[in-house]
């Protein structure tokens, strides 16, 4: 039968269908697709999709493999959007690939200066989609829209200027009309900021300082000067709930990451979740999980939101396995501290008082010489993501248990350079260990427990299929049954680093597994 | 086969050897002289032989803004702009340097004079001469043809000019306009986006996007030809001054 023509028409502009806000609310009601970093607001890194599960994942296949050019790390999780894929790459490129194929679609280069700076890697953790999009934070502190269906620059904004230190790694979140952007930046003593850009035309909306000025309240928690190199960046990607209107993000260490001496005070609000309006980036509620921090343990973890019942009420919570190895949950509308215990070895503290705050074990704070601490800088959880399953109302996080040797060096702040006061060493034999556990949300009870080789630094997604994905620092992913922990499936990718979170689709009726393994981006289905 | 592989080896990523000095220590009169030589044979198919024509950027000009270190200039000719259409070059350290003092060269002794006004072809591009509705420039404008929001610094004025005088002179080798016609009889044309022995992408002039294996489809052409029409007469020998002049402008630096 021939169509006639203007029905072709309709039918692809139908297909051509944009991401709205409204879409957003309700990733729900579109499984096919991954909308957001997470999966969803919540930071849930969960799916519905059911047709890879406990009972067929031992077929999963390798569909196609997508590499990128370049040997930094490949950190982003990808977006899907009807069958059109949107990936960051390293350093600060970005591709649209065909789902099906993986062959790319449009491709985005982006030339850097020399001099940028950097931590820890030219990475990048993904990119945010509103309209038709797609926004990309630069390593040279731009927010970058493209057009989802060629590629081109619609608009670029500087949001930070990288010579003071700053560059961006973290995946933006598109809330109502506006993108959320953090910054990175803690190991220069960059004051760190989370700002919001009107979508279409890249003006910013607002901004919120994480390091509050001369004059706000929490600027008399840094001595002197201090606060202007205090750093607090912000480069995971929050939460939001429409419900409370508050976006959830959390904020990086104070600077410099390990000489406190030059910053006494609590330093908010870094290692802090901060709660901000949606619409006025307004200060609604903070929680500083580190008071004081001294060991670079930033609160750079992704936050994620239930409601439940705790303390005999059903609350809306935020739960924050924090990389100072303790598990916390908060209530989310107020910011109040509902649990906190350590769900890794740990030794700085001696628990929690009634209001959350640390009380801090005696001569943990790093020296010249150097002091045994547990956990050790990269923490128990890091930025990679954990999955909260609604199926089995299990919260999955992959576990890093290891100390480290902390020391304190010269501090002398000169923009633009690097402001560390200090630094870290492995403990010479300690073998580090590492675990996917299953908790009980809202009790940090274990369920069950998968034993990796080392430490990971992957994330995990959870499916409605009753799997949990992840992935080992020895190049391999793996499927767990979501319920028990039996391993189901696994497949060795690569013998680079594995630094990245697994997400899922469907394109034609067929579920795919997706994720960054070395410097390839690979998708799995059954044939 | 064997040409081929070694010339990726040393095209594709080349392992960069700069030299650490300042200045270019090989500038002297013979160096340009023979700096010119290398160029042509190198450079001139892209660049045009004064550096302001052909598909290169332009480089009769005083600041060029990927190289305006000397170091920058040597790292530019010698490896290249990765992930451009600009390609490394093998040469010896003082040939690069004797070609980078030719291109210095080019850039202070032609000022083109008869330059056309940006703000006029602003003018022009937006509306007598309706490039919008196929070329996106910043927020603005259409998908049928490529974006130009980062024009300026990737062709040379002679080639803008000829673009415009002549359009299906020279194509843009990424865009090709295909149309595939499935087994089940439809037919879908558009931009092709990629292709391989198994498979096409195309992007339709309803910014559908379309993914087909070959075995699903009876047909695929795939033609070297363009849609942008012509503008000589359409536009005066000025006004197209003027459009070259605003699009050596945009240079990515939208908003
Ligand atoms: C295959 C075509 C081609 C060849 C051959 C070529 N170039 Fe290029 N060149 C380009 C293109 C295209 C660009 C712009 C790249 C971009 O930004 O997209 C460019 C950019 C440049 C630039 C940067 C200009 C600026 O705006 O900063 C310089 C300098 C340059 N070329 C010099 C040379 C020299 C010298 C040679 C010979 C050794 C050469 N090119 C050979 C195509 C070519
Ligand atoms: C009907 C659609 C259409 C219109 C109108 C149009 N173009 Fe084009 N143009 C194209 C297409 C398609 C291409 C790519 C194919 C080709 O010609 O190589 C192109 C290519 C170009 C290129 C080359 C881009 C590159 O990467 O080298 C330039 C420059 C250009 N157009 C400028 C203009 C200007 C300036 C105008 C208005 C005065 C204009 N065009 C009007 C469709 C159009």
């Amino acid at each position: 039968m021939k169509i006639p023509a203007i029905l072709l028409v309709c039918a692809l502009a139908a297909a051509a269908q944009q991401l709205t806000y409204e879409r957003l609310l309700h990733p729900e009601k579109e499984p096919s697709n991954w909308l957001t970093y997470s999966g969803n607001y919540a930071g849930h890194r969960h799916s519905p999709l059911t047709q890879i599960n406990d009972s067929n994942v031992g077929k999963l296949k390798v569909a196609w493999v997508y590499q990128t050019n370049s040997l930094q790390k490949f950190e982003a999780t990808p977006i899907v959007i009807d069958g059109i894929m949107y990936v960051s790459e390293p350093p600060s490129n970005m591709a649209a690939i065909d789902t099906r194929t993986g062959r790319a679609l449009w491709r985005y280069r982006r030339q850097l200066p020399d001099d940028l700076r950097v931590c820890c890697g030219q990475v990048n953790r993904g990119v945010a989609v509103l309209g038709d999009l797609v926004y990309l934070g630069t390593l040279d502190g731009h927010l970058l829209a493209l057009d989802t269906k060629t590629g081109a620059i619609r608009w670029d904004t500087v949001v930070v200027d990288y010579k003071l230190g700053y560059s961006i790694t973290v995946a933006p979140l598109a809330v109502k009309d506006k993108i959320v952007i953090g910054v990175a930046g803690g190991e220069y003593g960059a004051r760190g900021v989370l700002d919001a850009y009107h979508a279409r035309t890249g003006k910013q909306a607002w901004r919120f300082w994480t390091v509050p000025g001369p004059g706000e309240p929490g600027n008399e928690t840094w001595k002197g000067d201090s606060w202007k190199s205090g750093a607090a960046d912000t480069w995971v990607t929050g939460a939001f709930d429409p419900a409370t209107n508050l976006i959830y993000w959390g904020t990086g260490n104070p600077g410099p990451d390990w000489n406190g001496e030059v910053r006494l005070g609590d330093n908010l609000y870094s290692d802090s979740i901060v709660a901000v309006d949606a619409d006025s980036g307004k200060l609604k509620w903070y929680f500083q999980f580190t008071p004081h921090d001294v060991h670079d343990w930033d609160a750079t973890e992704v936050p994620v939101l239930i409601d439940a019942e705790v303390r005999g009420e059903k609350r809306k919570l935020l739960l924050f396995p924090n990389r100072n190895a303790f598990y916390y949950v908060l209530d989310r509308v107020t910011g109040k501290f509902l649990l906190g215990k350590p769900y890794a070895k740990q030794t700085w503290a001696k628990g929690l008082d009634d209001s959350g705050r640390p009380i801090r074990v005696e001569g943990t704070t790093p020296t010249l010489q150097g002091v045994k601490v547990w956990p050790s800088v990269a923490g128990a959880n890091n930025w990679y993501s954990p999955a909260y399953s609604p199926v089995t109302n299990l919260f999955y996080v992959a576990v890093r248990d290891s100390g480290a040797v902390y020391y304190t060096g010269e501090a002398v702040y000169k923009p633009g350079e690097r402001f560390d006061g200090g630094g870290f060493r492995a403990i010479a034999g300690e073998e580090e260990q590492g675990f996917i556990r299953a908790y009980k949300p809202t009790t940090a009870e274990v369920a069950w427990e998968y034993k990796l080789h080392s430490a990971p630094w992957a994330g995990v997604l959870s499916t409605a299929g009753n799997l949990v994905f992840g992935a080992t620092n020895e190049g391999q992913i793996f499927a767990l049954n979501a319920r028990t922990g039996a391993p189901l499936w696994r497949f060795q990718a690569t013998s680079l680093l594995v630094r990245s979170n697994p997400m899922t689709y469907a394109v034609d009726g067929k579920q795919y597994i997706a994720m960054t393994l070395g410097n390839s981006l690979y998708a799995f289905t059954i044939e | 086969m064997i040409p081929v592989l070694l010339w990726f080896l040393f095209q594709a990523a080349p392992l960069m050897d700069l030299p650490n000095v300042t200045e270019n220590p090989y500038a002297a009169a013979a160096d340009i002289a023979l700096g010119q030589k290398l160029y042509k044979g190198r450079c001139a198919g892209c660049h045009g032989l004064t550096g302001d024509g052909g598909k290169g950027a332009n480089l009769a000009v005083r600041d060029l803004p990927r190289a305006q270190t000397e170091q920058a200039l040597y790292r530019v000719v010698r490896y290249g702009i990765p992930e451009t259409e600009m390609p490394a070059t093998l040469m010896a350290p003082r040939e690069v340097w004797q070609i980078a003092a030719f291109v210095r060269s080019l850039g202070s002794a032609s000022q083109d004079a008869t330059r056309g006004n940006a703000a006029a072809g602003e003018q022009v591009v937006s509306a007598k001469g309706g490039c919008l509705q196929c070329h996106a420039i910043g927020l603005k404008g259409g998908r049928m043809g490529p974006a130009l929001s980062d024009i300026g610094g990737k062709r040379s004025p002679g080639h803008l000019r000829g673009k415009l005088l002549d359009p299906a002179a020279d194509l843009v080798d990424t865009f090709r306009l295909a149309t595939v016609t499935t087994k089940d009889g439809r037919k879908i044309t558009g931009v092709r986006l990629n292709e391989d022995p198994f498979s096409i992408q195309i992007r339709d002039f309803s910014d559908g996007i379309h993914s087909f294996f070959k075995e699903q489809l009876a047909s695929v052409h795939v033609e070297r030809r363009t849609t942008m029409p012509s503008y000589k007469g359409r536009l005066s020998a000025a006004e197209i001054e003027d459009v070259v002049a605003y699009l050596l402008t945009l240079r990515g630096n939208v908003q």
